[in-house]
């Protein structure tokens, strides 16, 4: 039995992990093909153009429901941050499903030298009936 | 101990002058060419401009940290580094250009005019006149850009507060407007009196249009007329995968000059320039497929240059300085790229263009490179990590070249010494 209970919670841990990097994979993979060109690669951004998103205090931030909205909805006002302006037009990804979203959330927010917590499908859910 | 300090410092000090006139500021030049850093870490210093007498304006992107947006610059002793800088405004901007005593500067809405006294100082900080107000400016290439002909007009660059003219700005799958209602008020170049108060856009004229952003433009006193740097289109890539791989956007569309005349259309947003088919090529955004021409009233580029590198200044060299192949030819200040990113990135240096009587006379070159701070032949990846950008270019009364830069703030002094 006790044997039975290791083989048990050794796969489920197995599967909690692989699907945890699941995540960060796919997450990794969504941020080349649509964040990339104007974030870059080292998620620095363009000065006065394209906001970094490597240390930017709102992507580590606690906001969720704010990232998921400018994710889904893009953002077309200059906007402040860390000291800084940033004024190019971030395109709207209405597309990606709620799954998508989280990945890539988590993706940029454990990044570069971002240490922030990933972000949960319910997250992303319970961020949409926010409004 | 004690009275070490002061010679400590002074040792230090010329430690410093040594390797500032040794390594050239940290730019590579052409043989015979030398640079100073007139000035540094004064604020994001986006266009320049210097009087008669050697003073520089600088105007700031945003005011820096004193609150200043046009800074003054003298070099009082004349060692090549400015040693009395003071500034006013408070307003940020692009676009600073100097006739004799008028000052004109930029907000991003408005163009002012400041009276400059013998001394090159300024008389009316707090009260310049308003030239014009109240150009369109909704964040997206809003800065204003100017330059002057001989008649007392007053050129001005209005940006196009879009990246192609899509129904939706920069949505994959979002058509483009026909005909694009932006084209009545920017993407274009306007003409104003330089004189007359209080102008609105009324009191223009629309002088060219189809012009998707300038920030660099300058008068040619050879030929006469207006020349610009258009900032070409991005994201092929991004909106148009089947049509443009991530190799094909980084070298697509090139980066274009134009002469103008009153009237003239350079194409923007129907079209764009494809620097290897040497062709007008039809925006995607209005049915393009990276092959099929347009634009067949619109102009083909002066000279044009590698993608993405993004030319903030413009400067024909009519100093007797430098030697005579640089006279009245172009210099172009690229900023540097961000849109070739997967792949490295371009620019971040000041070009030159051979002209005579007027049209180019031979291949653009890198004149002046290194300002990323990053070693030779490396490419930038980090854009928020290169240390200068050069923006600006202005002609000192002594026929020296300098270069503004934004990122860092400097002002580099490049001479010519036999």
């Amino acid at each position: 039995m006790a044997k039975q209970l290791t083989i048990l919670f050794s796969t489920l841990l197995f599967f909690t992990i692989s699907a945890n990097a699941q995540d960060l994979v796919k997450g990794k993979k969504i941020y080349e093909t649509r964040c990339l060109a104007c974030h870059q690669a080292d998620g620095g951004g363009v000065p006065n153009m394209n906001a970094p998103l490597d240390g930017s205090s709102n992507l580590v931030g606690n906001n969720i429901a704010r990232l998921v909205k400018i994710i889904r909805g893009g953002y077309s006002e200059k906007i402040a941050l860390d000291g800084y302006y940033y004024n190019n037009v971030m395109t709207a990804n209405p597309d990606l499903k709620d799954e998508d979203i989280a990945n890539v959330l988590s993706y940029v927010r454990t990044s570069w030298s971002n240490k922030a917590s990933k972000v949960t499908l319910a997250q992303v859910q319970a961020a949409k009936n926010k409004k | 101990m004690k009275n070490l300090k002061p010679i400590f410092f002074f040792a230090v000090v010329l430690l410093a002058l040594n390797l500032n006139a040794q390594n050239n500021a940290g730019l590579k030049l052409p043989e015979g060419f030398k640079a100073t850093l007139f000035a540094d870490t004064i604020g994001s210093a986006r266009h320049i401009a210097i009087t008669k007498s050697g003073v520089v304006f600088a105007k700031l992107m945003y005011p820096n940290k004193a609150g200043k947006s046009i800074i003054r610059l003298e070099d009082v002793n004349k060692d090549g580094v400015a040693d009395k800088i003071n500034g006013w405004a408070n307003y940020g901007g692009t676009g600073i250009v100097v006739k004799g005593k008028d000052l004109y500067a930029t907000s991003d809405n408005d163009v002012y005019l400041y009276q400059l006294n013998d001394k090159d100082e300024v008389v009316n900080p707090l009260s310049p006149k308003t030239i014009v107000k109240g150009l369109i400016a909704k964040n997206q290439h809003a800065s204003k850009s100017i330059t002057l002909d001989g008649d007392n007009n007053v050129y001005v660059n209005i940006g196009a507060y879009s990246n192609a003219c899509q129904e939706k700005d920069r949505t994959p799958g979002s058509k483009g407007m026909m005909p694009c209602p932006i084209l009545d008020s920017a993407g274009g170049i306007w003409k104003f009196s330089g004189t007359k108060e209080n102008q609105v856009y009324g009191d223009g004229k629309r002088y060219a249009t189809g012009l998707r952003n300038v920030v660099g433009l300058d008068w040619n006193t050879q030929s006469n007329s207006l020349f610009v740097m258009q900032h070409g289109r991005d994201q092929l890539n991004s909106f148009y995968p089947t049509l443009y791989n991530d190799a094909q956007n980084a070298e697509l569309p090139a980066e274009t000059m134009y002469e103008l005349h009153e009237g003239d259309n350079a194409g923007w947003p129907y079209v764009y320039f494809d620097p290897y088919q040497k062709k007008k090529i039809l925006a995607p955004e209005y049915g393009g497929d990276g092959k099929k021409e347009g634009g067949e009233n619109a102009l083909n580029p002066t000279v044009f240059f590698p993608a993405h590198m993004a030319p903030n200044g413009l400067l024909f060299y009519t100093g007797d300085q430098f030697p005579a192949k640089y006279k009245n030819g172009a210099f172009i200040a690229f900023h540097g790229s961000w849109n070739r990113a997967p792949l490295p990135q371009e620019g971040y240096f000041v070009a030159f263009v051979p002209f005579k009587d007027g049209k180019p006379n031979g291949e653009w070159e890198i004149f002046a490179n290194g300002f990323s701070g990053l070693a030779e032949g490396e490419k930038v990846t980090n854009v928020r990590k290169v240390k200068s950008r050069p923006c600006g270019l202005a002609q000192g009364p002594d026929g020296s070249l300098y270069v503004s830069d934004d990122a860092r703030g400097s002002i580099f002094k490049i001479s010519y010494a036999k």
